[in-house]
């Protein structure tokens, strides 16, 4: 399904989504945009406050090159315009979060230009329908500190440790059209700054999050008014916000009022989209150049070094997956879709290939298989990320070289998986200790097949009545028997060659 | 026996060294000095104990026979619009009293780093917003001097570095930190009979000044000699990786280099300096500096500032937008004062507090720096104010085609008796000769030049090229060793 033809039944008719994002994401950067404070997560509340976040008196703001270089990145990353020539702006409002009374924004000249961004809208197969989102800009900013409210009856404490922390706003072309697309751009979105290393993406810390615009229309009319729901925090509310402020738009369009222009806040308990203000009493930023600060200006070496710092991206790679080592669409998608993932598999891809002393080409496919199914199913099983994986790449490896060289078979592996995930055990170390080495000894084999035929009278009348079906019966009985440890090939040719009498 | 509060920089830092008085006599005498002065209201804080420790470091290093540091043991008044730690800090302005720094502004820092001590928080005008040190929250600071005649009205010492002014004209201290955001140091420099030099933007680091209007903030010396403020300034400037508007300079030697000869320079005057209802007085010391630059050796010639007309309006759209956002930090959440009633909100709180702290003056600029910043407002005002910004620094370029300085008047009159000037465009006039310069960026100076009828000291302004400082004070050391200055106006205090 192309979901472009995502519509709002009313009564009236259909409605078209208008759907455009502006995702603030948090540098990753050892110090604060501005001063030299520490980032870290978690911390103490104000114990990472230095006197510039907590903007004392006299107290002048100097940029964090890290940051700018990160911003660069992203960019480029997004195939955008780098402006050489960019500058930072006040954005001045009153509020106990943001001591300077101003944040530091980047409003007229901001240092990344318009790029764009391809979304694919069917997992399984990548390329089958994807959709080019337009990246109209990405400017660096100030975040402001934390207000907590449930300290205290009656008062309000401030937490100062995110003041001054470095985010990019990106901001997209209103190109979106239903909120799977919406939700597709921001997974897509995540996974490219990941691999790029500038915002570790993770949503629920608050170190991502998203501003979503959208407005209804009829099909074909013009675009209609939008409202902004702030600060949305993971890809399953920012499609429910859409969803509901969009049906939310149609009801009232529909009922005759009309849609005003405001800011909204989106409720994750009651799945529905709040008033928060309306422009009326929006604020007048007052914004103007920073004066504490001098013009931003890149030069080539910069700009090039930041260019060949980027590793290759997830388009890039899925293609070479697919291309180069010949993985199924699928396959190449699941293991590109987020850096760490490609990391692990590419790790486990090289080790393989070296134990194996084959090429990698010709290890890949078992290896994608195993990490996808059965390494996925157990952490799964095990409610465990994959850097938190009790078996490494390394292990991993060891494992698939004893399936490829007929030392265990396919089910004996997974038998051997199990207890390293278990015991830790390398896979050689277990299946030598407990006797699982794979026989082809074809005189044990013959002995074996014999009684499970001498066993099964009927079946095997009905087989050589012509019931072919029932050869894997006979596999089966016959491993089972040899308790999995026959060669699967020796088995099935004496087999075949004892059924056929 | 000399009297050392007599004495200006050079020659108490010459004394320590060799041993002439102690750096303790030097600091003592200072220190009773400013104790007597309290009628002139020139400091809001009195530090003793800094400046003797100063001293007892310099006698120290004297006796254990090392090498001094370049200010040892000489004391100094500290403008309060520099952060020190430890001493309360308040910019004049009752939000930020009580207000003790945990840091040292850089400049102060470079001066203790030096040796100098301080014996005082030197009073100001509010934010350094004023030209006469009436808008400070703690009373103004009286000139020293008088009208001659048995007219005993008190006068403005100027602003907003009125306390610096006032306490070096008295002799309480030898020298002080000024900054000069629109003419704060060169016209009370001209209103009491001393110098001060406003160096090129980003000379001198702005880290732990409290801020006016960042892009036109300089701090700079004054002291009642050329010389003075060349060892002063050579000990403040120089560059601040905190400030990413410092100039990453070496900085010069401007003492040792300090010459009076002009051979071979060039002095402009600009025409459109001189301003219908300008006083006979300044026309005539005017054409007096003339003369002594052409004594010194230089040529003169007539220059043409065409955009000069414009610099004030400009000034006050451009300081007062970077003003209101400044200031937008002293809103009680983290220091300073907090007005809070029971039962109030943020909102409440912000109004309260900034009603009760923030003076007339600067309230009107915040409000003029909201408003011309407004949505529907701004290109017309703070976009067509950075259009003359750089038209008047064009006006500076094309004139150094014609000339290497420029001299100048530095104020338009006289001190004027306090109370005078009520209304605040009146006022805003004064800064008429020093804001383009700063709007430009440019090295400035005030000296002495003579005394009106009244008795009343006059001022001449240099102005240079970028970075040429030397030149400046070069000039400036041509017209003092002419117009040889030496009134003094009577202790009364």
């Amino acid at each position: 399904m192309n979901d472009s033809s995502y519509r709002i039944h009313g009564d009236t008719g259909e409605w078209e989504v208008v759907i455009g994002l502006e995702v603030h994401a948090q540098v990753t950067s050892n110090a604060k945009l501005f001063s030299g404070a520490s980032t870290e997560f978690g911390a103490e509340p104000n114990s990472q406050v230095s006197l510039i976040d907590a903007a004392m008196p006299g107290m002048l703001p100097t940029p964090n090159k890290e940051c700018i270089r990160q911003a660069v990145r992203t960019g480029m990353a997004l195939g955008a315009v780098i402006n050489k020539y960019s500058r930072f702006d006040r954005k001045n409002y009153f509020y106990a979060d943001l001591p300077q009374g101003y944040q530091i924004s980047q409003l007229y000249h901001p240092i990344v230009g318009e790029g764009r961004l391809e979304i694919s809208l069917d997992e399984k197969d990548p390329e089958a329908f994807t959709k080019e989102i337009g990246i109209e800009r990405i400017h660096i900013e100030q975040d402001a500190g934390k207000l907590m409210h449930d300290q205290h009856p009656t008062r309000s404490y401030v937490d100062l440790n995110r003041a001054g922390v470095a985010l990019m706003e990106i901001v997209s072309r209103p190109d979106m059209a239903s909120p799977a697309e919406a939700g597709a751009y921001v997974k897509k979105l995540r996974s490219i700054l990941r691999y790029v290393g500038s915002c570790d993406g993770n949503m629920e810390e608050g170190s991502m999050r998203a501003d979503v615009n959208v407005s209804v229309r009829k099909p074909g009319d013009e675009l209609g008014t939008r409202t902004e729901t702030k600060n949305v925090n993971s890809v399953r509310f920012v499609m429910a916000a859409i969803e509901y402020e969009a049906r939310r738009q149609v009801e009232v369009l529909e009922s005759g009022g009309r849609i005003v222009q405001e800011t909204r806040l989106f409720d994750p308990d009651r799945g529905e989209t709040r008033s928060m203000r309306s422009k009326e009493d929006a604020h007048d930023y007052r914004y103007f150049p920073d004066p504490d600060l001098l013009p931003l200006v890149l030069d080539d070496a910069f700009l090039d070094a930041c260019q060949a710092s980027l590793p290759e991206l997830p388009d890039a790679k899925r293609r070479r997956y697919e291309s180069d080592l010949g993985l199924s669409a699928y396959n190449a998608a699941v293991l590109t879709a987020d850096a760490e993932t490609a990391r692990w598999f590419e790790a486990l891809l090289a080790e393989s290939a070296r134990v194996q002393a084959k090429g990698e080409q010709e290890v890949a496919r078992p290896a994608a298989n195993w990490l996808i199914s059965d390494l996925y199913g157990a952490l799964n099983r095990l409610s465990k990320d994959l850097d938190e994986s009790p078996v490494s790449p390394v292990q991993g490896a060891e494992l698939l070289a004893l399936v490829a060289d007929g030392t265990i078979s396919g089910p004996l592996a997974k038998q051997v998986f199990e207890i390293m995930l278990d015991t830790g055990d390398g896979a050689g170390k277990i299946v030598e200790d407990r006797g699982l080495k794979q026989t082809s000894d074809t005189g044990a084999i013959e002995a074996v097949i014999a009684e499970v035929l001498a066993k099964n009278p009927n079946q095997l009348e009905q087989y050589r009545g012509g019931k072919e079906a029932l050869f894997g019966f006979f596999v089966g009985q016959t491993m089972k028997a040899m308790a999995g440890k026959a060669n699967p090939a020796v088995v099935n040719e004496l087999l075949k060659k004892a059924l056929a009498g | 026996m000399t009297d050392v509060t007599d004495l200006g920089i050079a020659q108490l830092r010459d004394g320590i060294r060799l041993g002439t008085f102690s750096a303790r006599e030097v600091a003592d005498a200072f220190v009773v000095k400013v104790s007597k002065a309290k009628a002139l209201n020139a400091f809001i804080v009195e530090t003793p104990d800094h400046a003797l420790a100063a001293a007892k470091e310099a006698d120290a290093a004297r006796a254990a026979g090392e090498t001094l540091k370049p200010l040892a043991g000489v004391p100094i008044g500290m403008k309060d619009l520099f952060a020190t730690k430890g001493f309360q800090t308040t910019a004049a302005s009752h939000i930020l009293e009580g207000f003790k720094p945990v840091y040292e502004s850089t400049v102060s820092q470079r001066l203790w780093d030096a040796g100098a001590g301080m014996l005082g928080k030197l009073n100001m005008d509010q934010f350094a917003m004023g030209s006469s040190n009436e808008t400070s929250y703690f009373g103004n600071v009286i000139s020293p001097w008088r009208r001659g005649g048995g007219d005993n009205a008190p006068l403005a010492p100027g602003g907003s570095s009125g306390g610096s002014s006032a306490a070096i004209a008295a002799r309480i201290v030898p020298g002080a930190t000024g900054t000069d955001t629109g003419g704060s140091i060169r016209q009370p420099a001209a209103f009491t009979g001393i110098s001060g030099i406003k160096p090129t933007y980003g000379r001198c680091s702005r880290w732990g000044v409290v801020a006016f209007a960042s892009s036109l903030d300089q701090a700079g010396p004054m002291a009642r000699s050329v010389q003075d403020c060349a060892i002063l300034l050579e000990n403040m400037a120089g560059f601040d990786p905190k400030d990413s508007t410092s100039l990453e300079l070496a900085v010069p030697k401007w003492e040792a280099s300090l010459s009076g000869s002009l051979r071979g320079k060039k002095i402009g005057i600009p025409k459109e300096y001189r301003v219908d209802g300008m006083p006979a007085e300044i026309e005539a010391l005017w054409q007096q500096g003339v003369d002594w630059l052409k004594d010194a050796g230089a040529e003169v010639v007539e220059v043409s500032l065409p955009h000069t007309k414009y610099a004030l309006p400009a000034y006050y759209i451009i300081a007062p937008a970077e003003a209101s956002s400044n200031l937008a930090r002293y809103d009680g959440v983290r220091y300073g004062l907090r007005e809070l009633a029971e039962g109030q909100n943020l909102q409440d709180m912000y109004a309260a507090t900034r009603a009760a702290g923030f003076g007339e003056e600067v309230k009107r600029r915040i409000l003029i720096g909201t408003y011309v910043l407004s949505a529907g407002f701004y290109d017309a005002y703070y976009t067509q104010a950075q259009k003359v910004r750089t038209l008047i620094a064009r006006d500076f370029e094309n004139a150094w085609t014609y000339c290497d300085l420029l001299l100048t008047p530095t104020a338009p009159s006289a001190a004027f008796a306090l109370g005078d000037k009520g209304d605040p465009l009146a006022m805003y006039l004064n800064d008429v000769f020093t804001v383009p310069s700063s709007l430009a960026g440019l090295p400035a100076m005030s000296v002495p030049g003579g005394l009106d009828k009244g008795g009343l000291p006059l001022g001449l302004q240099i102005i240079g090229k970028p970075l040429d400082e030397q030149g400046v004070l070069d000039a400036g050391l041509a017209i003092e060793e002419r117009a040889g200055f030496t009134a003094r106006p009577q202790s009364w205090w």
